[in-house]
C-alpha cells in the first residue's frame, strides 16, 4: 500500500522536474528581447485601440514611440497633449504639441429642409447607398443618414437625430480619433481645432452646384454668394465650387460671416452670452433667424 | 435539347411586352444632353464650345485615351452649355447640352441607307473606323469596341460569336433589331470575320425569339462560315462566359477574357453599329430602347439620339401612369433605377422598364436560412451568402480569395433569396472595395 503511495510521489515529482527543466531550457533558448520602455508607454497611453494615431492599436503604436527616433510627427489624438508630453519624458525624447481637434459635421440638412425626392430601399448603408446613387435627395454632396459614421465610433461620442435624419457629434465624448472622417462615403466630417472653449465657425455645407440647384436642393445649402468672404476681416474665407471654406486658422471667430449669411449655412458653436447656447452642430434654421 | 450553360441560371416571367412592335423612330429632341462618359474606361476630352455650331456626327467630345470612346453629335444644332447633368449613374456628370436647329433639315431627314454586301477596306482600316466612330458594346456593358478587337498578334482566334441572346425579360432591342435589320447584320459580321481574319461565327438566340432564329437560318443556309444556334431560354445567358460555355463548351478562365480560349463576342446591336460605321460612315448617335412596363399604355421600340431625355422617351409611349414606383435603366435584372426623368439616353441605355408599385417592392431582409438557393442559381459558381458576409464584415482579402471579382454582377442570387437579402448590393461594394485594395497593392 506504502509503495503505491510512495511510487505516485516519486513520478508526479520525476514529472514536474522534467517539465521544468524543459521550460527552462525553452525559455532561454527562445528568449526574445523587448525593450521595458514599450510596456511602460503602453501604460501611458489611453488603452482605446482606435487606431487614430493610424498604428493599429495602443501596443503598436507605443513599439512605434519607442522605436523612432523623431517621434515629432506622431501624436495620439485621444490622449492629447498632455499623455504625448508624458511619453517624452519617458522617452526622452521630444514632442510637437498640437491643437487639439474635434469632428464636426458640415451638413445640416435635415428632413424638414432637404426633401427627399426619391426613395432608396437598398441596405441601409452609406457605403452602399453611395456606390449606388446620390442618395434620396437632390444633394448629391450632403448627408446619406444611415450611420456609417455612428456605428464606427469607438467612444459612443455618435448618434443619430432621428427628427433631422442627421448623426450629432457629442463634442465632450469626442477623442478627434477620425474613424468617422473615413467612414463617410461623403466627407462631411471634418476635424477642426477646437479653439478655447470650444468655439467653432463653420460652413456648414459641402453643396459644389450652383445658387439656385443647390437652394432648391436644401434651405440651408451654401449658394456661394460670398458674403461672408467679402465681410471676412482675416481673409479667413475662400470660394471654391460655389461654396465657401472657413479657415480654421486664419478665423478668429468674430461671427461676421454668420450674420450676414442668406442661408444660415454658416454653423457657429458654443457662443456664450446673448445667442442661446448650441452644443450640437445642427442648428434648426428658424433658430438662427430669430439669433441674427 | 438545346444547348445552355450547365451551371446556375434563373429564368424570370419573360414579359417580353414589345416583341411583335416594329421600332419606330423617336421624334428629335429639342435639346440633348450628351455625357461624356459613356463608356466604360477614361471619360472623352471635349473639344467644342458654347455656342458652336455642330453637325450629325460630328466629333463633340474626343477619346481620353486607349480604353476611352470618340462622341459624336447626335443632332445639328448650337452647343449651349457645357454642365453638369445627372446622368444614369444618379450622380452629376459633365454633359455637352446641344439645341437643335429646327431649321436644318439634315435634323429631321430619315435616311434609308442601301444594303451594302462589299466589303471594300482593309482589316486595319477597318479597326481604326470602329475606334474613330465611337462605338462601343451596346449589350449594356458599354466597353468600347476597339479595345476588345485589339488582339495581340499571336493569339489564337477561331470563333466570333455573337450574342443576340438578350436574356432580361421586357427588353425586346436586340430582338426587334435581329428581325429588321438581319442583312445588315450579316454583313456586319462578315466585316469583323474578314477584320480579324476569324473563318467561324456563331449567333446565339435564345428560343424565345423563334423569328429571329427563322430569319437567320434562312440567311445562314448556304453559309458554310456562319451559323445559328438556338439556346435555351435561361438568365444571365447573354454573359460573355455563360454565352461562350453554352455555344462551345469552352471555359473562360476566372479573370480572364473569351479571348484566352480563342473567341470574340459581340453583341447584335454593336454589329450593327459597325456596319453602319463602315459601309455608312455613320458613327453611333442614335441606338434601339425598348420603353417597357406593365402599366403603360402603349410600351414600344424606339430608335433614339443619344442624349435624348427620357421624359421624352416616357412621353411617347402615353406618361408615367399612377402608381408608378420605379424607373429602371435597363432590364429588371441588372438594370438600375434611375432618380428621375431628366436622365439622357446613353450609348448604354438598352431599355427604360417602369415599374409599378406591386412590383417595385424589393422585402424587408430577413436572416440567411442556409437554404443554398443563391449558391445553385450562380452561374459563376460562386457562395453569394458568403460572399455577402464577408464584404458585410469587412474581410475583404478572404472575399478577394473567395474570388468575388469573378461575380458578374447578374442579380440571380437577390432574384431567388427567399429572405430577401441584399446580396448583390453587398457583394458589389465588396468587388469595389477589392478592386480598390488590388490596384493599391499593384
Amino acid at each position: 500500500m506504502s509503495d503505491s503511495v510512495l511510487y505516485s510521489i516519486f513520478l508526479l515529482a520525476s514529472l514536474g522536474i522534467i517539465a521544468a527543466v524543459v521550460l527552462y531550457v525553452v525559455s532561454k533558448k527562445f528568449y526574445v528581447y523587448e525593450d521595458p520602455l514599450i510596456g511602460e508607454v503602453e501604460a501611458i497611453l489611453p488603452a482605446a485601440n482606435c487606431a487614430g494615431c493610424g498604428s493599429p492599436g495602443c501596443r503598436a503604436f507605443a513599439e512605434k514611440l519607442v522605436k523612432t527616433d523623431d517621434i515629432s510627427d506622431l501624436f495620439c489624438p485621444v490622449g492629447g497633449n498632455p499623455v504625448m508630453k508624458m511619453v517624452a519624458e519617458v522617452l526622452g525624447k521630444t514632442v510637437a504639441e498640437k491643437d487639439p481637434t474635434l469632428a464636426v459635421l458640415r451638413c445640416q440638412g435635415g428632413c424638414d429642409v432637404r426633401p427627399k425626392t426619391t426613395e432608396y430601399q437598398g441596405p441601409r448603408n452609406c457605403a452602399i447607398s453611395a456606390m449606388i446613387y446620390s442618395g434620396e435627395t437632390d444633394c448629391q454632396y450632403g448627408c446619406l443618414g444611415d450611420g456609417d459614421c455612428v456605428a464606427v465610433c469607438k467612444f459612443d461620442a455618435m448618434y443619430m437625430d432621428e427628427t433631422t435624419g442627421l448623426p450629432v457629434i457629442i463634442s465632450d465624448k469626442c477623442t478627434s480619433c477620425g474613424a468617422c472622417v473615413e467612414a463617410c462615403p461623403r466627407d462631411i466630417i471634418e476635424m477642426r481645432p477646437k479653439h478655447k472653449r470650444d468655439l467653432k465657425i463653420f460652413v456648414g455645407c459641402l453643396n459644389q452646384d450652383k445658387a439656385g440647384i443647390a437652394k432648391k436642393a436644401c434651405d440651408v445649402a451654401c449658394i456661394g454668394c460670398s458674403k461672408c468672404d467679402d465681410v471676412c476681416p482675416k481673409d479667413a474665407i475662400t470660394m471654391e465650387n460655389n461654396l465657401a471654406y472657413i479657415d480654421p486658422i486664419l478665423c478668429t471667430l468674430c461671427r461676421k460671416c454668420v450674420e450676414v449669411c442668406p442661408t444660415h449655412s454658416i454653423i457657429e458653436t458654443n457662443f456664450p452670452p446673448k445667442k442661446e447656447k448650441k452644443v450640437e452642430a445642427i442648428v434648426e434654421p428658424e433658430k438662427i433667424k430669430t439669433d441674427a | 435539347m438545346l444547348k445552355t450553360f450547365p451551371k446556375g441560371g434563373v429564368h424570370p416571367p419573360e414579359n417580353k411586352l414589345t416583341s411583335a412592335k416594329s421600332i419606330k423612330r423617336m421624334a428629335v429632341p429639342k435639346v440633348v444632353y450628351v455625357p461624356i462618359s459613356q463608356h466604360i474606361g477614361i471619360p472623352a476630352e471635349i473639344i467644342v464650345n458654347v455656342k458652336d455650331a455642330v453637325e450629325i456626327g460630328q466629333v463633340i467630345a474626343k477619346s481620353g485615351g486607349f480604353v476611352s470612346s470618340n462622341i459624336h453629335s447626335p443632332v445639328a444644332g448650337t452647343v449651349t452649355k457645357l454642365d453638369l447633368i445627372i446622368d444614369t449613374s444618379g450622380y452629376k456628370k459633365q454633359c455637352i447640352v446641344i439645341r437643335t436647329d429646327v431649321k436644318n433639315e439634315a435634323n429631321f431627314q430619315e435616311i434609308e441607307y442601301p444594303l451594302v454586301k462589299d466589303i471594300i477596306l482593309e482589316p486595319k482600316a477597318i479597326l481604326q473606323k470602329i475606334n474613330d466612330y465611337g462605338i462601343v458594346g451596346l449589350g449594356g456593358a458599354t466597353f468600347p469596341a476597339h479595345v476588345k478587337l485589339n488582339v495581340k498578334e499571336g493569339t489564337v482566334l477561331d470563333h466570333l460569336i455573337i450574342n443576340g441572346v438578350e436574356c432580361e425579360p421586357y427588353l425586346t432591342a436586340d430582338h426587334r433589331l435581329m428581325l429588321e435589320k438581319a442583312e445588315e447584320i450579316m454583313v456586319g459580321v462578315e466585316i469583323l470575320m474578314h477584320a480579324l481574319n476569324i473563318n467561324k461565327a456563331i449567333i446565339g438566340i435564345e428560343n424565345n425569339k423563334k423569328d429571329a432564329i427563322d430569319i437567320f437560318k434562312k440567311l445562314t443556309q448556304n453559309n458554310q462560315k456562319i451559323k445559328v444556334a438556338a439556346l435555351q431560354v435561361k438568365y444571365p445567358q447573354g454573359g460573355e462566359k455563360q454565352l461562350v460555355r453554352a455555344l462551345l463548351n469552352r471555359e473562360v478562365p476566372k479573370n480572364g477574357l473569351p479571348l484566352d480560349v480563342g473567341v470574340i463576342v459581340h453583341n447584335v446591336g454593336t454589329i450593327f453599329a459597325i456596319y453602319q460605321a463602315i459601309q455608312h460612315n455613320v458613327p453611333l448617335t442614335e441606338r434601339v430602347v425598348t420603353v417597357t412596363g406593365k402599366k403603360l399604355e402603349n410600351p414600344a421600340n424606339y430608335w433614339v439620339k443619344i442624349g435624348t431625355p427620357i421624359t421624352d422617351l416616357v412621353n411617347e409611349v402615353g406618361g408615367l401612369p399612377e402608381g408608378t414606383r420605379k424607373i429602371v435603366n435597363g432590364g429588371p435584372m441588372m438594370g438600375k433605377a434611375i432618380k428621375n426623368t431628366d436622365v439622357p439616353v446613353t450609348k448604354g441605355t438598352s431599355g427604360i422598364l417602369v415599374i409599378a408599385d406591386d412590383e417595385a417592392s424589393r422585402g424587408e431582409p430577413k436572416n440567411c436560412i442556409r437554404c443554398s438557393e443563391c449558391v445553385f442559381v450562380c452561374p459563376m459558381g460562386l457562395e453569394p451568402h458568403l460572399l455577402m458576409n464577408l464584404s458585410e464584415k469587412g474581410l475583404y482579402e478572404r472575399a478577394s480569395a473567395e474570388d468575388i471579382m469573378t461575380c458578374i454582377e447578374c442579380g440571380s442570387c437577390s432574384y431567388v433569396c427567399p429572405s430577401h437579402r441584399p446580396l448583390l448590393d453587398y457583394i458589389r461594394f465588396g468587388k469595389q472595395i477589392v478592386k480598390k485594395l488590388n490596384t493599391a497593392k499593384n
